[in-house]
């Protein structure tokens, strides 16, 4: 096989890999604007935070720390104990669901029946109160993330290759693991909304509220239902990208990748959230590749916007997205 | 349920109410009003465990907003809701939905993206009892539950007719058949009270034999009590027991078929008055 075209499959798995990292975002997305219909804004924001959350228990930080010592004139830092990586993670389920009630509670509930436009705006408000909250209660500095997962370059993967083709593929062990853990994610939320009382109750509010509300489902608990999934999705792609590249802030502008993800696949497609997130991944990866040396690189920041733009242009429900039919 | 033990409530046996029949829910003195528009105004009725009562009227008389009040969609400004010998607070629709008042809805909330199979088990979410974590946790009771509330929809299918469609998406339905599946929604949650928005609505002569056949067959074999809207007069005086008039947001008449049909308020307000 030509050098060249090597390259470009190993470019594309590795594309594959972060693919599926903005799958997760999206899928965050999809998951509330499906049940609720607000575009959740925050989903990024809520990854970082995850992580944050998740990084300060284990490592036993305390919370507030800066706070306390400026007000207190204390001098607080760590509690002096590690949690095992399990209870870290359990816990910071914990504050997520926690998130999710508080959200409900303070936010949703007194926004019900609102335009879309005006919910949307309150998912802003909350991205940049979580980004000042989370600075402000774990700091602003880079974090490792430590949770056990492999990292470095997979040598088995490096080994089988290169015996085969004569070319050695260069993949991230962590990217192997992040792929696996998203699939048994989807997985597993396909499975719950399909199959479980609460998934059909997600599915009956997403379809039709009234209709919903007749037959005895809750809207509040689904919205809480909902957040708290999202928030589980959060960590979960909080805790990959963490691995990856540190928990830092800028975490939450790369989860803004999610945006074109969305028009990709369209903002109500579960399958369309995976499979945008895998071809902006693929894409912009093989695009800095094979076009980037021509036009003088970087195109990995611009790429997956032009390429959502398209699709707006011509197929603006996205690729699984619901037909957009206009009655006359 | 608390459904049963309440029935025997000394509020519920009022003599007024007609014969021995006890009363399901009362409505006193409903009020409603959006704005400065009056939709209801001091409408006063009851409705007897048991019979099948219809509410009907010219359009805009008021019908829907009454059943949308009783099943919690409106909260009317003035008037109180009595059921089942207590006087019910201003509950959430799906609340409501929680003490066995089930509904349909004129243009059809389904579904739409759901098998007909999964919109009628929407209709059991209330009366399934394992929660998210024992769903988590004890799969098996969690499924043999299912399995249990899977038989009694298949019941309603079997009973509706319709089971050669229990796969297929609602969206794809035609519009009647569309009509039965809700009916069968609303029953699975079995009902004390059945509300039906414009049941026959749309429907072709024999879509509508069809759909009085099942509803007459609701109140016999379930002794379901129904309260229903309906515009064609032929349908109403054949299956109802008993019959409310509205006429712009109020009740002007109320009796038997027979006593409404010739009442000459109602005459006039169907037929339109001289003047």
């Amino acid at each position: 096989m030509p050098q060249q075209l090597l390259f470009a499959i190993e470019v594309s798995i590795n594309g594959l890999m972060t693919g599926v990292l903005y799958a997760l975002v999206a899928l965050g997305f999809v998951l509330i604007f499906k049940a609720s219909g607000v575009f959740n804004y925050a989903q990024g924001v809520m990854a970082l935070f995850a992580a944050l959350t998740l990084v300060g228990l284990q490592s036993g930080q305390v919370p507030f720390a800066e706070l306390i010592n400026a007000i207190f004139n204390a001098d607080v830092h760590h509690f002096g104990w590690r949690l095992p990586a399990v209870v870290a993670i359990l816990l910071a389920l914990a504050a997520m669901v926690l998130l999710a009630l508080l959200v409900e509670r303070l936010v949703l509930k007194h926004l019900v029946n609102q335009e879309p436009i005006i919910l949307f705006m309150a998912t802003i408000g909350l991205a940049y109160f979580l980004e000042g909250f989370g600075d402000l209660m774990w700091g602003g500095d880079l974090k490792k993330l430590e949770v056990g997962l492999p990292v470095g370059i997979s040598e088995s993967v490096e080994a089988y290759t290169g015996e085969r083709f004569g070319y050695g593929f260069f993949i991230d062990r962590l990217d192997i693991v992040a792929a696996c853990v998203a699939a048994v994610l989807v997985a597993a939320l396909m499975v719950f909304s399909q199959y479980s009382k609460i998934g059909r109750a997600l599915r009956a509010v997403a379809d039709d509220h009234q209709a919903a509300l007749s037959v005895g489902i809750s809207l509040r608990f689904i919205w809480v239902a909902v957040w708290s999934i999202a928030g589980l999705v959060a960590l979960v792609a909080g805790i990959m990208w963490g691995a990856k590249s540190g928990v830092q802030f800028s975490l939450s502008l790369i989860a803004l990748k999610a945006l074109p993800v969305l028009m990709l696949g369209g903002l109500t497609s579960i399958r369309g959230a995976i499979v945008g997130g895998l071809i902006i991944g693929v894409g912009e990866k093989l695009f800095d590749f094979l076009a980037g040396p021509l036009i003088g690189g970087a195109t990995e920041n611009w790429f997956a916007y032009v390429l959502a733009l398209c699709f707006l242009v011509f197929r603006p429900q996205g690729l699984f997205g619901e037909k957009i039919i206009e009655r006359v | 349920m608390t459904a049963k033990e309440s029935q025997n409530g000394s509020e519920a046996a009022r003599p007024d109410a007609g014969g021995d029949r006890e009363v399901l829910l009362e409505v006193r003195d409903i009020s409603l009003r959006f704005g400065g528009v009056a939709a209801l105004t001091n409408v006063s009725f009851d409705i007897l465990k048991g019979e099948i009562r219809a509410i009907i009227g010219p359009n805009g008389a008021g019908k829907s907003s009454m059943l949308n009040v009783i099943n919690g969609f409106y909260f009317p400004q003035s008037g109180e809701i009595w059921f089942k010998g207590r006087k019910r607070p201003a509950l959430k629709p799906h609340r409501v939905a929680r003490q066995g008042v089930s509904r349909t809805f004129q243009n059809i909330a389904l579904f739409h993206r759901m098998s007909v199979l999964d919109n009628i088990m929407t209709g059991r979410l209330t009366l399934m009892k394992s929660g998210m974590l024992s769903q988590a946790v004890w799969m098996g009771r969690a499924a043999r539950e299912d399995a249990e509330h899977r038989e009694k929809v298949e019941r309603i299918i079997d009973f509706l007719e319709i089971q050669s469609i229990r796969k297929v998406p609602v969206g794809r339905l035609p519009y009647g058949l569309q009509k039965r599946v809700e009916l069968g929604r609303a029953l699975a949650g079995e009902p004390e009270l059945l509300l039906l928005d414009e049941p026959m609505a749309g429907m072709n002569v024999e879509e509508k034999e069809d759909m009085s056949r099942f509803i007459i067959d609701v109140n016999d074999e379930f002794g379901t009590t129904i309260a229903l809207i309906e515009h064609d007069m032929g349908v109403v005086m054949d299956i109802s027991d008993r019959v409310v008039v509205m006429d712009y947001g109020r009740k002007i008449g109320d009796g038997p078929p027979d006593a409404v049909r010739q009442d000459q308020a109602v005459i006039d307000a169907y037929l339109g008055v001289a003047h």
